[in-house]
């Protein structure tokens, strides 16, 4: 190749990325699509749902969810979601918002806790625990996860969700950090936070419970942690089992400090 | 009876933008479940909208609308205080009426 | 960007498709138009009708993003600034049945519409126009539609 040739083709190259920027790349165009959802959630018809559901009257005894604890004493609700999961000394077991809602649910209004436990995602009281976990959540929209650790079982909860989170298994010998163990990663045009530290404010832990557009569902996190399972082709965890409990604390306080968005809107 | 609606309604001199989002599954009857079987079309057909109660908006949607529809529209000559009520019919014969105040 | 032939052949879809609609002058729709939603194909909509061919026209706008990142939903808006609209319809030329959303506007309403709709693919979208002389005026939109990922 000639001189003037091997210029002229520099000169290309140098141009060609300009033009490049000067379009939209797929990414600003995602983040536009999902800025023009961001109002008028569906979400919001879940978190009517449950703001009902925790004032009426309910269940065998007949009685309303409003002297719940969720951790910070009897029907206080705001601030609640960002210091769960913890330990809760009246059954004597760290737990997050949806086993919390199960004890509350079974102790208070008489509803059969294995039943709940039982019952699929989307349907019958499954469904409600879903839209109270939805309201509770976003009555703590705005305020920054900051999970007790004080307790030795909420110490050792940690622990436990930090084996879970690296423990590969499966068909596909798939672990949490498989996908979420690492800064940068990506599914074609979902970015993968690492979970393993803070992600960001509203990523991750802090992105839960979500509208799903995909599907028109409302995902709490137990839905999201049972998902993550399927997708590594694990076994299906219990509803509100140790395990998610644990998981909950080790992405909750690697979270520490990042702002909560919920209820968010997702693919 | 279905789920009620959230319905915004905000005043900005003579403009009222109101917002609303409904609960209804708009099934458009193109999925089939997982025995191969067809679900039914199921979807708000008709919508209108009143201020207070004279009749502003009338609309006819079909199946591809999304499922939990979103309704943005912008009222003229409303004020604080005015109701602004939002109705729908689907192909089932289900209706479902909601009204908010203007703010 | 079009080609004449490519704008004609827009304009005649246009057409046909308001043609099946049953979309014409006068029709004072009180009932569902059920033939109008379940209009199949472009083919299907043909129907020959006294109305002027469908202009594009700049004083009919449809706004939506340039991706979607789920055919699911779809935030799109139509909106007119002609005086004497009567009717703001939205369309997605790709989907099985073409007619998402037909909006009466009365003197109440500004002819500014937004909703969210369902594609089952990248396709053009159009927000079409009927004035009360019976002008038919349409503006469309490429949106392309993308397969997101597994989480989200």
């Amino acid at each position: 190749m000639n001189t003037k040739k091997i210029i002229g083709l520099a000169v290309l190259a140098c141009a060609l990325p300009a033009v490049a920027r000067a379009q939209k790349t797929a990414a600003d165009g995602i983040a536009e699509y999902r800025k023009m959802l961001e109002d008028g959630n569906p979400a919001e018809l879940f978190e009517a749902k449950g703001e009902d559901l925790w004032k009426q009257p309910r269940g065998p005894k007949k009685v309303s969810l409003q002297a719940c604890d969720l951790g910070l004493g009897p029907g206080v609700v705001k601030g609640a979601w960002v210091q769960m999961p913890r330990w809760f000394a009246d059954t004597g077991r760290v737990q997050d918002l949806e086993s919390r809602l199960v004890s509350c649910m079974s102790t208070l209004q008489g509803f059969d806790a294995a039943e709940l436990i039982k019952t699929p995602f989307g349907r019958g009281e499954m469904a409600n625990i879903t839209a109270l976990a939805t309201w509770i959540a976003g009555q703590s929209h705005g305020l920054r996860f900051a999970l007790p650790q004080g307790n030795v079982e909420e110490q050792r909860f940690y622990e436990l969700g930090k084996r879970a989170f690296f423990f590969r298994g499966g068909p596909m010998d798939f672990s949490c950090a498989s996908c979420h163990g690492e800064e940068g990663k990506r599914i074609r045009l979902q970015d993968l936070p690492d979970l393993t530290m803070n992600p960001g404010d509203g990523i991750g832990f802090a992105a839960w419970p979500a509208y799903r557009v995909s599907n028109g569902q409302m995902w709490s996190m137990q839905h999201r942690l049972n998902d993550c399972y399927r997708q590594q082709r694990f076994p299906y965890p219990g509803f509100a089992s140790d395990v998610t409990v644990a998981l909950g604390v080790y992405m909750g306080v690697n979270a520490k400090g990042a702002q909560s968005i919920v209820p968010a809107i997702k693919r | 009876m279905a789920d009620p609606m959230r319905i915004r309604a905000q005043a900005a001199g003579d403009k009222t933008t109101v917002r609303v989002l409904m609960s209804h599954e708009m099934e458009t009857g193109q999925r089939k479940d997982s025995s191969g079987k067809v679900i039914p079309a199921w979807y708000i057909q008709e919508v209108s909208a009143t201020h207070n109660g004279k009749p502003v908006l009338s609309a006819q949607w079909g199946p591809s609308v999304a499922k939990n529809p979103f309704l943005q529209f912008v009222v003229k000559g409303a004020k604080a205080g005015d109701k602004i009520a939002i109705s729908w019919l689907d192909n089932r014969g289900d209706k479902r009426t909601d009204e908010a105040t203007v703010s | 960007m079009f080609t004449r032939r490519q704008m004609l052949q827009r304009s005649s879809a246009v057409v046909t498709a308001l043609g099946g609609l049953g979309l014409l002058p006068q029709a004072a729709q009180a009932a569902f138009n059920a033939p109008a939603f379940e209009a199949k194909t472009m083919a299907d909509l043909v129907k020959a009708l006294g109305v002027s061919m469908p202009t594009e026209s700049k004083d009919v706008t449809i706004i939506g993003p340039d991706i979607a990142e789920n055919g699911a939903v779809v935030p799109v808006g139509c909106a007119s600034s002609l005086p004497g609209v009567k009717r703001l319809l939205i369309l997605v030329e790709k989907n099985p049945n073409m007619l998402c959303a037909m909006f009466d506007v009365s003197d109440s309403v500004e002819p500014s519409f937004n909703t969210r709709v369902k594609m089952g693919q990248s396709s053009n979208v159009m927000a079409v126009a009927i004035t009360a002389d019976n002008k038919v005026l349409f503006s469309h939109k490429e949106i392309k539609v993308t397969l997101g990922g597994c989480g989200g």
